[in-house]
This record gives C-alpha cells, structure tokens and sequence, in this order.
C-alpha cells in the first residue's frame, strides 16, 4: 500500500493501458453498485405508491414489494374526501387547503423582504451592518422549541392564536433570516460597478434595485421560492403548535390520520394520504431540483 | 470591505433610506429571536405548569429537569441517534459522491433519485417507514413469505431498538443532501491536483483517500455542523415514526419539550428543556458562524 515513492518510477504507460483494460467489470461493478443505491433510496416510494393502490385484503395477504393484481385508486379517494381521523370525516382536503393558504402568503413575503434586506445588506452596506447581519443568522440555526412557549402567547395577544394567520406570521418571521442569507450571498456576486454607474446617472436606491439588481435576480428568487415552499409546506412543527381545529396544515393532518387508532387500520389510504400531502413538494423538487439542490447547499456551502 | 468602496458617501441624501427599509425586518427579526429567547428563558426559571405563571421560582425548573429519568432518556437517545445519523449519512453520502464522480453517463437521474427523500416531510416519509417497519405486515411479512418463517423484524415495537429505526429512516432521508454537498466539494477541486498525482501513478482509490477526501475538510465540517443542528432539532421523524414511545423509549429532547410544554401542563419544564436545546446548539454553531463570517469578510 504505502508505496508513494516506488510506484513514482512506473513508467506512464502503465497507468495509461492499465485502466482501460480492467474498464470493462469496474464499471459493470460501479453500476451494480449505484443501482442498488438507487433501489433503496427507491424502495419506501415503490412501496407506498403499490400500496396505495391495492385493497386492505391484498395487503394482509400479499408481500410488501408484490405489485398489485388490480389498480384500485379508491384509497386515493377515501384519503382526500372521507377518510376518518376520530370523528371527523372529511378526509385530507381540509388540511391540503389549509397548507395551501399557508404558504403562498408566507412565501411570497418572506421572499420579498429577504430581497429587499440582501439587497441593503450586500450593496447599501452600513457601518454595523455586517454585524446585525450575523445577529439574524442566528434564526436559521435556533431550535425553534425556544420561541414555542412565548409565541403562542404572542399570538394570543394578537388575537391570531390558532389561526390561519398565526401560521403565516410564524413561517414569515421564521423564513425571513434564511430568505435573507440567499439574497445577501447572490448579490454580493454582483459588481459593485453596476451600482456606481447607474448611480452616476441618478438613479436612485428603489430605481436601481427595479432596474437593474431585480432583472438580473430569477435565479435566485425561483431558488429561494422553492426552498421557502419546500420548508413551510413540510413544517410540522409550528402546525401541531399553533394551528386550531380548522388551521391544521397538511401534515399534521396525515400524521393524525395515520395515527389515529379508533377505527382499523387501512394502511392503503395511509399511504394514499401521505402521498398526496408530499406531492407538492415532490412535484417541484421533480420540475426545478437544480435550484431546490442550490437551495440546500447555499445554506451549507456559503460563498 | 476595501475591495467594494462605500457607496453611500456619493450620495448622503439617502443614506438613511436603506436603514430605514431593513429596519422593520430587522427589529422583527431580532424580537422573533432574541425577545423570544429571552421571554423563554425567563417562563425555564418561572413557577409555570398548566398555563403560563410569572412568579419567579429559580433554578428548579432545571433540577427537575436533569433529575427526570425521561430527560435522561431522552438526551441519551439524541446521543445515539446523533451519533449513528450523522456517521451513517456522512459514509453513505461520500460514498455516493465518490461513486458518481466516476463519469456517469446518467449521472443527474442517479442524483435526483438519491436526493428526493429530502424534498418529502419526515412526516410523510416516517408514515412510509412505520408502514415498512411495522412487524405486521411489513418487511416481517414480506420476508416470512419468501420461505423464512421465522424470520423476525419487530424493531420499532422494542424499546431497545426502535431508536434505531428513527436512524435508519433519518440516513435514508439525508445521506442524498450529504452526497450533493460532497458531489460539490469534490467538482470544486482543480483538476490538475488529479492530474498530477495521476502521472506520478497513484491508484484511483488512492487518489481519492490520500488527496481528494481530505481537501474536503472544510465540507465536513460544515456538514456535520448542519446534520448535527437536524438531529438535535428531530421532532417531525420521531413524531410520524414511533411518537416517541414505546413508552418513551425514542424520546428526544425536541419531543420532550412538546410534551411537557403542550400535553402534560409542565410548561417550566418544557421551556427548561428548549433552553438546553438552545445552549447546546449555540456551542456547536456559534463558533461556526464565526469563523465562517470571518473567512468571508477577508
């Protein structure tokens, strides 16, 4: 193994033909091997997709992986518009509905504040800046367990408790240091000339940012759009805490209806059920997942 | 800082304009966190139980805290999960990289399939694996039928074990974001190194242990910091998967403080346990943050 130094004096045709000729079953081997991956990263989708379409009397008879003898979408059905979680019986559609008028307001805000703040904070730099800067970084990284107890007493006070509205402030104010982040770090790649010389000819800070930092800016609004969706529609979290009985997002509504042991477990619409409460976000990551992966590695990898 | 010249000073008329628009973020923002924070630590040393009580009741809520057999459990089974999560996503990942950095003709379906469980909810994907994981009719039946009658798999029911299946369900969901942070790293390193080392007739295999892997050192750390900051905050996947039981068996700090704050009237307890959480976090990020907003000002 340890031979750095010997293996110097190895003539470079070695290196050359020596590859190409053991090629052959390394990559046949190299393959096998990301197949395999792929399968196991497949496997829970594969089986909650055929299970969602079989009937309760084929799963207790049959293997998790089998496929199913008929295509049988009814659970699908049940799932959205009449399955149970205790007495209440109008399946996930409240909750899809809810999420929905979740998200679109805290997304929407929480992004344009954060263009606005990355704007400021990359090219209207002032003295301390920098440091408030950090302070809010901070809000990304917080267990949210720490604003649980005071915010719901927040909320009370403003009469928003439990509500819809309660929801989006959370998520906005909870966003906003993350959507900040994202624009910060995108604009602070653009020239500083662009700004000077538009200001040479008179434009102003609203003018400039119109003009010219916000056409230059689709990537990363579509990146931090995704990213916001992505976070805010699969929050449980905040749901469980602060939602009222016709607040609950999604997700909590599927794990109540997964969880919930009054009647007999129909695993088919289980499965149903949570695969329509991660369509959304399945459907953007399968659509855009150029920019939900710079999502992901921006908050990582900073630049 | 020299490298961007000060713009403001060509035009002082508005200087105060880009202050006075961050500001209602700002003070938002800082209230959301710090006030927050602080109104938190206060209800952590308050007489609070049921509902909300200001009196001052000092450091007991703490040694309640740290003297609980639940806590105890709880901080333990973070340790262990965070430990198997961690090291499990960070070899699966790498692996993965490495094994897609060999110029695959499909290379982006490969990723995009590796990577998808991170767009789903833990929610949804903890009630795919409690499906899976369920001895019932999952895997246990799967692997009766093919011939082995005896075979058992009832990990999520035993106490003992079924904190492992919140590590398995946790790889599964992140070793594709580790493997997209490796995948960059790894793209981001000059190819002449490669080249280099490739004419002085290093093995591939050598090539990527001895050079490559360890010029991604700064993509570790940030890793383990982000998965570390997943693992103490992991509420969705325990929540959907095992609800913290049997028992309290897979409790964690995160669902303990919701239990106590929202389902057993220990409000004091509860803010305790986000205060831990916090102080814990803080000593793994803060330091990060740090150095990293230091690295970019130079």
């Amino acid at each position: 193994m340890s031979s750095a130094s010997t293996t110097l004096a190895t003539p470079k045709i070695a290196s050359a033909t020596g590859p190409s000729r053991s090629l052959t079953w390394q990559r046949w081997l190299l393959w096998a091997v990301l197949i395999a991956f792929a399968g196991f990263f497949l496997a829970p989708m594969y089986v909650m997709v055929v299970t969602s379409i079989k009937s309760m009397d084929e799963i207790r008879g049959g293997s998790l992986l089998a496929l199913p003898h008929t295509l049988d979408f009814s659970s699908w059905g049940k799932a959205w518009s009449t399955a149970c979680t205790g007495a209440d019986c109008s399946g996930l559609q409240p909750y899809f509905w809810n999420s929905v008028m979740i998200v679109i307001p805290a997304v929407l805000v929480s992004t344009v504040l954060g263009g606005i703040n990355g704007y400021v904070l990359s090219k209207w730099k002032f003295k301390g800046s920098e440091t408030l800067f950090a302070l809010l970084l901070f809000g990304v990284f917080m267990p949210l367990q720490v604003v649980l107890l005071p915010m719901s007493q927040v909320l009370g006070w403003l009469g928003i408790a439990s509500s819809v509205w309660g929801l989006i402030l959370v998520h906005l104010l909870c966003g906003l240091p993350g959507t900040t982040l994202f624009f910060r770090n995108y604009y602070a790649a653009l020239p500083d000339e662009l700004i000077k010389a538009a200001m040479l000819d008179g434009a102003g800070f609203w003018r400039i940012f119109v003009r010219i930092v916000l056409p230059l800016s689709t990537p990363i609004i579509v990146v931090c759009l995704i990213w916001q969706f992505t976070q805010i529609w699969n929050d449980f979290l905040f749901g469980v805490v602060f939602s009222g009985a016709d607040s609950k997002p999604v997700t909590v509504g599927l794990n109540n209806l997964a969880n919930t042991t009054s009647s007999v477990k129909e695993y088919n619409v289980d499965m149903a059920a949570a695969l329509i409460a991660g369509l959304p976000t399945l459907l953007v990551y399968v659509i855009a997942g150029k920019y939900f992966v710079r999502g992901l590695t921006a908050g990582a990898v900073k630049g | 800082m020299s490298q961007s010249p000060s713009i403001s000073p060509a035009r002082p008329r508005i200087d105060w304009l880009p202050k006075l628009v961050v500001a209602p973020s700002f003070i938002l923002g800082f209230l959301f966190i710090y006030g927050l924070i602080l109104w938190n630590a206060y209800f952590s040393v308050s007489a609070s139980r049921l509902l909300p009580n200001y009196e001052f009741a000092g450091i007991e809520p703490y040694l309640n805290l740290f003297a609980s057999d639940r806590f105890q459990v709880a901080s333990w089974n973070l340790a262990i999960f965070a430990t198997l999560f961690i090291g499990g996503s960070l070899a699966l990942g790498l692996l993965l990289a490495v094994l897609l950095d060999q110029k695959i003709r499909n290379e982006g379906v490969l990723r995009t399939i590796y990577l998808y469980p991170m767009a789903l909810s833990f929610i949804v994907t903890g009630t795919a694996w409690k499906w899976i994981l369920n001895p019932g009719l999952g895997i246990e039946h799967t692997v009766r039928g093919w011939g082995f009658p005896n075979f058992t798999f009832d990990w999520l029911v035993d106490p003992d074990k079924a904190i492992y299946c919140v590590a398995i369900a946790g790889i599964w969901q992140s070793a594709g974001f580790v493997m997209a942070l490796f995948l960059a790293g790894l793209r981001g390193i000059d190819d002449s190194i490669i080249k280099a080392a490739q004419v002085d007739g290093a093995s591939l295999p050598r090539i990527y242990w001895r050079i490559l892997i360890p010029s991604l050192r700064p993509v570790f750390f940030s890793t383990i910091m982000v998965l570390s900051h997943i693992a103490i905050k992991s509420f969705d996947l325990v929540m959907a998967l095992t609800a913290g039981g049997p028992g309290f068996a897979t409790d964690m700090p995160a669902t303990y403080m919701y239990s106590m704050a929202f389902t057993r009237g220990q409000i004091n307890l509860g803010a305790a346990s986000a205060t831990v959480m916090l102080a814990t976090v803080a000593a793994i990020v803060v330091p990060y943050l740090y150095s990293e907003l230091r690295s970019t000002k130079r």
